[in-house]
């Protein structure tokens, strides 16, 4: 397993926000993490990528613990995580903040601009543009462009749909798709439940900080609980154009 | 005896009592407490209970059970964490991690700067001999020797903490049950205000001199600054200005004499207390107007340059405030009212009792502040500005009213100095400022027994080091006391219980504990 | 003589001074980019580094007081330059470590930094009287001070020329290291989105500490400068402490370029409106100008943002 989550609890101070979490990503898998706001998916992102430190349980990553190594060093062992809002640097221009992806390794900066402005020429028509000043569709794309500049072997996504107009989305997930062709494992978190179930291939059901479900996407996708909590009443109650 | 017991223990320790760098949450904050009672079986800490209780281990060896000293921690002080150490079998080896090293370098710096910092005065002709004269002398061997004493001491604290923890358990108990009690606060006040009654009576003058102008009237100060640092969680380091205004206020309308410019008319200081309170306040009020809807920090610079200019005006402007030679004559407090004639003259003492009488009455109505609607709005701008904003709290003006109030109590406690004694440009000085905000840091922010204490605690410093230091370098120790309780203590000696939790939660990344806006960056690991 | 003879005079004062200013905001700048924070302390820094290059300075001058020249002088300077700069360093490092870092490993509410780079201050400050004595120390002359040439009629000496070109150098250092260097790029992601720049491999516990040393270096040099024009004394940081911070704010805190745009501009208006009315008065109109700035425009000159710098 690429990654190995065992009985995860974080706090924080006296507020348990995940109580035992277990999960697994394989090598090359989309598995997405599902649930209501406050259900814990987050933090278990921000858990797996340092900026959280459990209180117990383990974390693997290829068999070996996380928990001695620094948040900053994790991108060196092939993670990379889009975060929430997707976060990107205001003030810096469109190449800069891709530049910063490749921070801790620059060996294949050229190469690897290319290929993200491939993927998302929309970018590449921006470039000198400040990311603080792009749209949402454009800065979440920067966000995974940038994402991709360390070369990852695991992208944590969190919301990469989040407030974005249907056909951004549908671009956003054809890239996601595109991305793990290539062998890159994701760890997606949605509430887009149903896009995030058309293109993953299992997914869990977190709800008050548990993992309450763990199936095959096809298996999800089938539960009464899932179709009535995720997929139903996400259309009718956030009136998300998920169609 | 423990020794029967201690080997059992070690073996059964339980998977969750290993040392665990998985942990993030920094040792000492609640988290620490409620994992480990939830970890332990129950069946452990039954087992560990006799050998945590027995008072009459005395002072054996120390125990060499983890599980037994990390039980008797976790169930003994609520709050506190375990040593990092304190979970493996001890080790000699353990002395010479890399981080114990470096523990050991850092110590014997602070050793060395302590040997500079109370050694020999030096002179701006030959700046540098005095460092060298303290490093060459050989009293440096006996800091060295304590620098390395409590590298030892913290090196073995994780055992030597379990020893404490046993040997006070027996008073811990019944002192914590009281200080749980409903009534015992009480008690502990009449206790208190006893003490503070009886002790001008078996101290020199000197002494009671210094319980009025220095103690009395700083608990004072601190009372009113508390309101601004504690309750609203501002940062004003100019508050020493509004204690100037107080002063010469003072002397403006009660002598013709202490200053060139005087009222034409004199009043009984007494009067003088309404009109330096609003004084003080409108200040407060015009400086706080403009800089409190800016972030907070611009707020303390602001405040500084503030405190300042009133300073420098008071020393240059000679026509108006006699300038440095300061304001001399101010009468004494008196009362002629109703055939009772009473003047507050050159003894001490009936200062200090009316000082006394108007700290507690403070002390009374700022309680009484703190738990009214306005206190409770001061917590939400404290804990959460944008929330507190959004549930219709008036933060602005909320804010300004601390800076108002604490502005009057300032003024208020300067009319108290002026008609005690003669005064100068020198009292109102940057440092008397910084002086104030130690007070309030060192006592416990929020806390108003906590404020006093402090007052009584770093003023008897002050008084005690008069001969043995000068006095502008006991500012060394003041400013040594204020970083190491931000560092180790940063609610204070006696901290109010809200501000504790509310630091903590903010620390675990929960709210916030002052209204300066967000934490700084970086901060999280 | 009235202010229009005397207006280019002023000026070369006046930017000299400024030069000064700007070099010693650039730490109020940095850190409060990384941090969000003022530090108070930082005044202190640039005290220990004018002791430190001045001591350093004096041991290597001839005892018998004659005023070295030529190659020696330039020497002499970029040791003391050096020596300040390694002793703001260090004093800026120490500080950090020792006032700010067990704070922010506990991500202590933001009052509790100030409160003790307060009581950092407060220690420095009274330490160093003590050890130095609470009167001048003065640097004796490194170089014969004469004027150079005259611009618009005005005097420019040796001394303005010195401290303005170094004082210009840093500056253009320190820009180009936040725009063009790898550390730059780091700050100033760090100065943007702590918690994005950890995700993006960013150090940052190191770029804070770097931050905090290039600020000193910055300062302790500076503090050189100033004792070289000036003189030393415990108290020197406070004032032109006050002015730096408010030359940042002038700027924009935060922004690199703004705060030298702040200094110049400060040590402008001062030298200005001490001629226009009274020397003295200089240090009320510093901070008259940083009240006044906080109330009309408090992002400052330039926005409040470390990134713009590239």
């Amino acid at each position: 397993m690429l990654l190995t989550l065992t009985d995860v609890e974080v706090a924080y101070g006296a507020v348990i926000a995940l109580r035992g979490i277990s999960l697994e990503v394989g090598e090359g898998e989309i598995v997405t993490l599902l649930g209501a706001n406050g259900a814990g998916k987050t933090t278990t992102l921000r858990t797996v990528s340092g900026l959280l430190r459990p209180r117990s349980g383990e974390i693997l990553l290829d068999g070996r613990p996380l928990s001695e190594i620094p948040a900053h060093d994790l991108v060196a062992r092939g993670v990379s995580h889009v975060p929430e809002g997707r976060r990107v640097f205001p003030s810096m221009s469109v190449r800069e903040n891709l530049l910063m992806g490749a921070y801790r390794d620059r060996r294949h900066t050229r190469e690897d601009l290319e290929r993200v402005y491939g993927l998302f020429p929309r970018l590449q028509e921006r470039i000198g543009q400040a990311g603080g000043t792009l749209s949402g569709g454009e800065q979440q794309m920067l966000a995974i462009g940038r994402a991709l500049m360390s070369r990852p072997r695991l992208v944590l996504l969190d919301e990469p749909s989040m407030g974005l107009a249907p056909m951004v989305v549908q671009t956003i997930f054809e890239v996601i798709a595109e991305i793990n062709r290539d062998g890159v494992a994701v760890l997606l978190v949605e509430q887009n439940a149903a896009s995030a179930l058309r293109i993953a291939g299992r997914g869990y059901v977190l709800e008050n900080g548990r993992v309450v479900l763990a199936d095959s996407a096809a298996g999800l996708l089938a539960d009464d609980r899932v179709r009535q909590a995720y997929l139903g009443e996400d259309v009718a109650a956030v009136g998300d154009p998920a169609r | 005896m423990s020794a029967p017991n201690v080997p059992g223990q070690p073996s059964p320790a339980n998977p969750g009592d290993q040392p665990d760098p998985v942990r993030g949450v920094p040792a000492g904050a609640a988290p620490d407490a409620d994992t480990m009672a939830l970890r332990r079986p129950p069946a452990q800490s039954g087992a560990a209970r006799p050998a945590g209780a027995n008072p009459t281990d005395g002072p054996a060896p120390p125990p060499r059970s983890p599980a037994g000293d990390s039980a008797a921690v976790g169930r003994g002080a609520p709050a506190g964490g375990v040593a990092p150490g304190g979970r493996s079998p001890w080790h000699p080896a353990m002395l010479f991690t890399p981080a114990r090293l470096r523990q050991l370098g850092a110590l014997v710096l602070v050793g060395l700067l302590a040997a500079v910092v109370t050694g020999p005065t030096g002179n701006s002709d030959e700046p540098l001999q005095a460092a060298w004269d303290s490093i060459a002398d050989p009293r440096i061997v006996l800091f060295l020797i304590l620098a390395v004493a409590l590298w030892v001491v913290l090196v073995l604290w994780a055992e030597l903490r379990g020893v404490l923890t046993r040997l006070t358990a027996p008073v811990r108990a019944p002192v914590g049950a009281a200080y749980g009690r409903r009534g015992a606060p009480i008690v502990l006040n009449v206790v208190l205000l006893a003490i503070a009654i009886i002790a001008p009576q078996v101290v020199s003058t000197a002494a009671q001199q210094s319980m009025v102008t220095d103690i009395g009237i700083y608990a004072l100060l601190a009372l009113g600054l508390n309101v601004v640092v504690g309750y609203a969680g501002l940062l004003d380091l100019g508050y020493i200005a509004f204690f100037a205004i107080g002063a010469y206020t003072t002397a403006y309308f009660t002598s013709q004499s202490a200053m060139p410019w005087h009222a034409p008319f004199t009043l009984n200081p007494f009067f003088v207390f309404p009109i330096a309170l609003v004084l003080a306040a409108l200040a407060g009020v015009i400086l706080g107007a403009p800089t409190l809807r800016l972030r907070g920090d611009y707020l303390a610079i602001v405040t500084l340059g503030f405190g300042e200019i009133i300073h420098l005006v008071a020393n240059n402007a000679d026509g108006i405030t006699n300038g440095a030679r300061g304001a001399f004559g101010v009468p004494h407090l008196s009362v002629h009212l109703l055939g009772l004639d009473y003047t507050w003259g050159i003894d001490p003492k009936p200062y200090y009792y009316l000082l006394l009488a108007i700290v507690v009455l403070v002390m009374i109505a700022f309680g009484r502040l703190e738990r009214s609607r306005i206190g409770r709005a001061w917590a939400a701008i404290r804990e959460d500005e944008v929330a507190a904003e959004a549930t219709g709290v008036a933060t602005l003006r909320l804010k300004l009213l601390a800076f108002a109030i604490g502005a009057s109590v300032s003024g208020f406690a300067g009319v108290m100095f002026a008609s005690k004694q003669f005064f100068n440009p020198q009292s109102f000085s940057l440092q008397a400022s910084f002086f104030v905000v130690a007070v309030v840091i060192f006592g416990g922010m929020g806390s108003r027994l906590g404020v006093v204490v402090g007052a009584v605690v770093l003023q008897g410093l002050a008084f005690y080091l008069r001969d043995k230091v000068e006095p502008a370098d006991r500012y060394i120790y003041f400013g040594a006391v204020i970083v190491i309780m931000m560092i180790f203590r940063p609610q204070g000696l006696v901290p109010s219980r809200r501000r504790r939790r509310e630091i903590e939660l903010s620390e675990a990344g929960i709210g916030s504990a002052d209204s300066l806006g967000s934490a700084p960056a970086g901060g999280r690991p | 003589m009235g202010f229009l003879d005397q207006f280019w005079q002023l000026t070369i004062d006046g930017l000299m001074v400024g030069s000064l200013y700007a070099v010693i905001a650039l730490g109020y700048t940095l850190v409060y980019g990384v941090l969000q924070l003022i530090n108070f302390a930082h005044s202190e820094v640039f005290m220990l580094g004018s002791f430190g290059g001045l001591f350093v300075a004096r041991a290597l001058l001839p005892g018998d007081g004659s005023v070295p020249g030529g190659l020696e002088s330039v020497g002499l300077v970029a040791i003391g330059l050096g020596a300040g700069a390694i002793c703001g360093g260090l004093a800026a490092l120490t500080l950090e470590r020792v006032a700010y870092r067990p704070l922010r490993r506990r991500s202590a509410p933001r009052l509790a930094y100030l409160i003790s780079a307060i009581g950092a201050s407060l220690f420095a400050v009274n330490l160093a009287g003590k050890e130095f004595g609470r009167q001048n120390v003065d640097l004796p002359d490194l170089f014969h001070n004469g004027t150079v040439f005259k611009l618009f009629g005005a005097d420019v000496s040796t001394q303005s020329l010195v401290i303005f070109a170094v004082a210009i150098a840093m500056l253009v250092g320190l820009d180009r290291l936040v725009a063009g260097t790898r550390l730059g790029q780091g700050i100033r992601a760090v100065a943007q989105d702590a918690d994005t720049a950890v995700l993006m491999g960013v150090d940052v516990e190191r770029i804070i500490i770097v931050t905090f040393i290039v600020g000193g270096l910055l300062a302790g040099a500076g503090g050189f400068l100033y004792a070289m024009t000036f003189n030393a004394s415990y108290s020197m940081g406070f004032v032109p402490g006050v002015k730096a911070f408010t030359a940042a704010v002038l700027g924009g805190i935060g922004n690199v370029r703004g705060a030298m745009l702040g200094g110049l501009l400060l040590g402008l208006v001062e030298s200005y409106g001490g001629y226009l009315f009274q020397a003295s008065y200089k240090d009320v109109i510093a901070f008259l100008v940083l009240v006044a700035i906080l109330m009309i425009r408090p992002s400052g000159l330039l926005g409040e943002r470390l990134g713009r710098a590239a």
